[in-house]
């Protein structure tokens, strides 16, 4: 079974929401995104998405904008990433690794040969942004020939017979993008979320993850009410950028832990799927 | 010697938008929706009777189409080959062909019921023309443009502002139009239902490439009939530069079919092609994919795109159309690369000789021409898309002529 596959099977057996921070590799420097990677496990990381540096983030908010520009200044490319994967599932076997980028990297490096070595470094999963079901379908096969997740994207403009499509060619887990904008955008509609998760689930049968917009304890107990993983990447990058690079490690692990805390103490979540459907008061964080 | 009207047998893009292996639908989930409903909305009113003739209503009357064909005879004469035809695109309302498409798009906007236009630009023509047709239709527009390029194109951007366009710094990435496109891009996406992209060149994803290069189609379809009445037949070359490709695909188009008629987009070499300073993405680059669709791109080992340089900010772009990218595989059109300098000395000629001061973009396919020319026998006809005016480079032209790097 895939990692993947294997913890979010284990997180719902024991009504826990499954977190899913993103950084950015390279950000603020190779060596700084291997202690990152180690923090972000033991501060209560189930899944980590590393994101692929690239020169042109379309998808991206300024903050993961600002990430990938660090990034690239230290020239750290796809090759890299894959180097930094292979080193992480030395030191730690469990921890599934989700990849995040753009499609022009990848082709660079040819479709095939990315796929190889995804395979070799250890990958679990892969999210393409700029690769919609339509244009993915040769390359889905080739990761999951190789048992990493083509993960996709599901956004608020997603029609329901897509959706359907789009689970049909993903695994691991789809990806809701929970507001129309760029990533670390500020305009988070729980209420909306809500609904749509529930459309969502009427097609779909993978576990669902929810990012874009989700910034602190509060959001993310919202989120986390009806879906089955919380995604968060600007609010952690923020973490990293501010203050000294020696010591980003520490402060991005400081801060998931306080939001693995308000997620576990969240009252018993969902024993049944259900029960994860908009019905109580949606969106309201009980105060 | 020439064919009777070919038949249709140029059917690109497939329905999701390929040209070969190029093009396509290269967008995040969000905006998928919003490209779907153009595609269907554009495939309903290019047919459409109504949206046809309001078309060519705007073109004719606010425009000032049809642009003329003109003999240059007298640098013809100096060159002393082949004749030099040029396609007067600068004598349009804003000086340049980009219009042509802003207008297509905006009548299309207003079907759609869509009040904001945004608009990318590089050399601000782009922009000029969006803010020229949402002034025409009172829509809100905002234009992205790089901090760098707004520095190079002062003029453009007061223009803009007069038109009551709002212009937008973009400080990301080289601060140049690819920097502006993402930006807009991210506009677009957050504001997906109230707003419609007016994109400015053949790229981005389905359907914009076939869209704007219908839109531009009008030029060489005027130049298949006046050719003909002016010249006495078709022209032996066509020839237009290239950044993007909307000038060279708007007059290639309609002269696919035309076997006979040899097709040559001109690219900017800058500082020279080994020297790494220039734009030339089909000449040297390779393919992949940005903006939305899969074409040659200027690009690093590792898939990052690099930054390029030209003198003329409109072909300053690291990508360009995909149906460019077929018409260069399949072997239909070639495509060579001018530098800065040689497209300095065609500016001066051009001016000096034929009384018309061409934009800097479309001294790349004047450069070619000169060249070209003096190979060929004198009743060779050589058709140039003189794509826009040169008014927007006065600036940089005399900067260059000051630090002694063009020719006198």
């Amino acid at each position: 079974m895939n990692r993947i596959d294997a913890t979010f099977a284990r997180q719902r057996a024991a009504g826990r929401t499954v977190l899913i921070p993103y950084v950015t590799a390279g950000d603020p420097s190779l060596a700084a995104t291997d202690e990152i990677l180690d923090a972000l496990t033991r501060s209560g990381a189930d899944i980590i998405e590393l994101g692929v540096p690239f020169s042109d983030p379309m998808a991206d908010g300024p903050v993961i904008q600002r990430a990938s520009e660090r990034a690239l200044a230290q020239h750290v490319g796809l090759r890299d990433v894959l180097g930094l994967v292979a080193r992480f599932r030395v030191r730690n076997p469990a921890m599934p690794i989700v990849l995040m980028g753009y499609a022009n990297p990848v082709e660079a490096m040819g479709t095939t040969a990315f796929a190889d070595r995804a395979r070799e470094a250890g990958v679990d999963g892969v999210i393409i942004v700029d690769y919609p079901p339509e244009e993915a379908a040769d390359f889905a096969v080739l990761l999951s020939a190789r048992d990493i997740a083509p993960i996709f994207l599901i956004a608020p403009t997603t029609p329901a017979e897509r959706m359907a499509r789009i689970a049909e060619l993903g695994s691991g887990y789809v990806y809701y993008v929970s507001l129309k904008g760029v990533t670390g955008a500020g305009h988070l509609d729980t209420d909306a979320v809500a609904a749509k998760l529930h459309e969502i689930r009427k097609h779909v049968a993978l576990p669902v993850g929810v990012g874009f917009g989700i910034r602190d304890a509060a959001s993310a107990q919202a989120i986390a009410r009806h879906a089955d993983a919380v995604v968060i990447g600007s609010r952690i990058i923020v973490e990293i950028e501010t203050g000294a690079p020696a010591d980003a490690a520490v402060r991005a692990g400081a801060w998931l832990a306080t939001i693995r805390r308000a997620l576990d103490t969240m009252s018993s979540k969902r024993a049944d799927p259900v029960a994860r459907a908009p019905t109580a008061g949606p969106g309201r964080f009980p105060t | 010697m020439q064919m009777a009207e070919p038949a249709r047998g140029r059917e690109l893009p497939d329905e999701r938008g390929h040209f070969g292996p190029y093009g396509g639908v290269f967008v995040a989930e969000t905006l998928i929706g919003a490209l779907d409903e153009l595609t269907a909305q554009y495939a309903h009113f290019r047919e459409d009777p109504e949206f046809v003739a309001e078309f060519a209503y705007e073109l004719e009357h606010y425009v000032g189409r049809p642009s003329p064909v003109y003999h240059a005879e007298r640098w013809s004469r100096e060159l002393g080959g082949a004749q030099i035809w040029l396609k007067r695109e600068d004598l349009n309302h804003t000086g340049a062909h980009k219009i042509n498409n802003c207008m297509g798009q905006a009548l299309l906007a207003r079907r759609l019921g869509k009040r904001r236009v945004i608009a990318e630009t590089g050399a601000g023509q782009h922009g000029v023309a969006t803010a020229t047709v949402a002034a025409r239709f009172g829509m809100e527009c905002v234009v992205y443009m790089g901090s760098e390029d707004i520095r190079r194109q002062a003029q453009n951007v007061f223009r803009m502002n007069l038109l009551g366009a709002r212009v937008v710094p973009v400080e990301s990435g080289s601060k140049t139009l690819k920097d502006a496109l993402n930006e807009a891009m991210r506009d677009w996406v957050t504001n997906v239902d109230t707003t419609f992209y007016i994109i400015g060149t053949v790229a981005g994803p389905h359907p914009y490439p076939m869209m704007v290069r219908d839109f531009q189609s009008v030029i060489g379809r005027e130049c298949l009939t006046q050719m003909p009445k002016s010249a006495g037949r078709q022209p032996d070359y066509v020839i237009a530069c290239v950044g993007g490709g909307s000038n060279a695909m708007g007059i290639f188009h309609p002269y696919i079919a035309y076997a006979d008629v040899k097709l040559v987009g001109v690219e900017a070499a800058g500082e020279g092609i080994a020297t790494g300073h220039h734009a030339a993405s089909l000449c040297a680059g390779r393919p992949g994919v940005l903006h939305g669709n899969r074409t040659y791109l200027l690009q690093d080992a590792d898939g990052q795109i690099i930054e390029t340089h030209s003198v003329s900010a409109g072909l300053d772009y690291p990508g360009v159309g995909p149906e460019h990218a077929w018409l260069k595989d399949s072997g239909r059109a070639q495509y060579v690369a001018i530098t800065d300098d040689e497209a300095l000395a065609a500016f001066h000629a051009c001016c000096r000789i034929e009384g018309i001061i061409p934009a800097l973009e479309s001294s790349h396919a004047l450069a070619y021409a000169t060249r070209l020319a003096p190979t060929l026998p004198r009743e060779g006809i050589l058709l140039v898309n003189l794509s826009g005016r040169g008014d927007k480079d006065m600036a940089t032209v005399a900067e260059r002529d000051a630090a002694g790097k063009a020719a006198p």
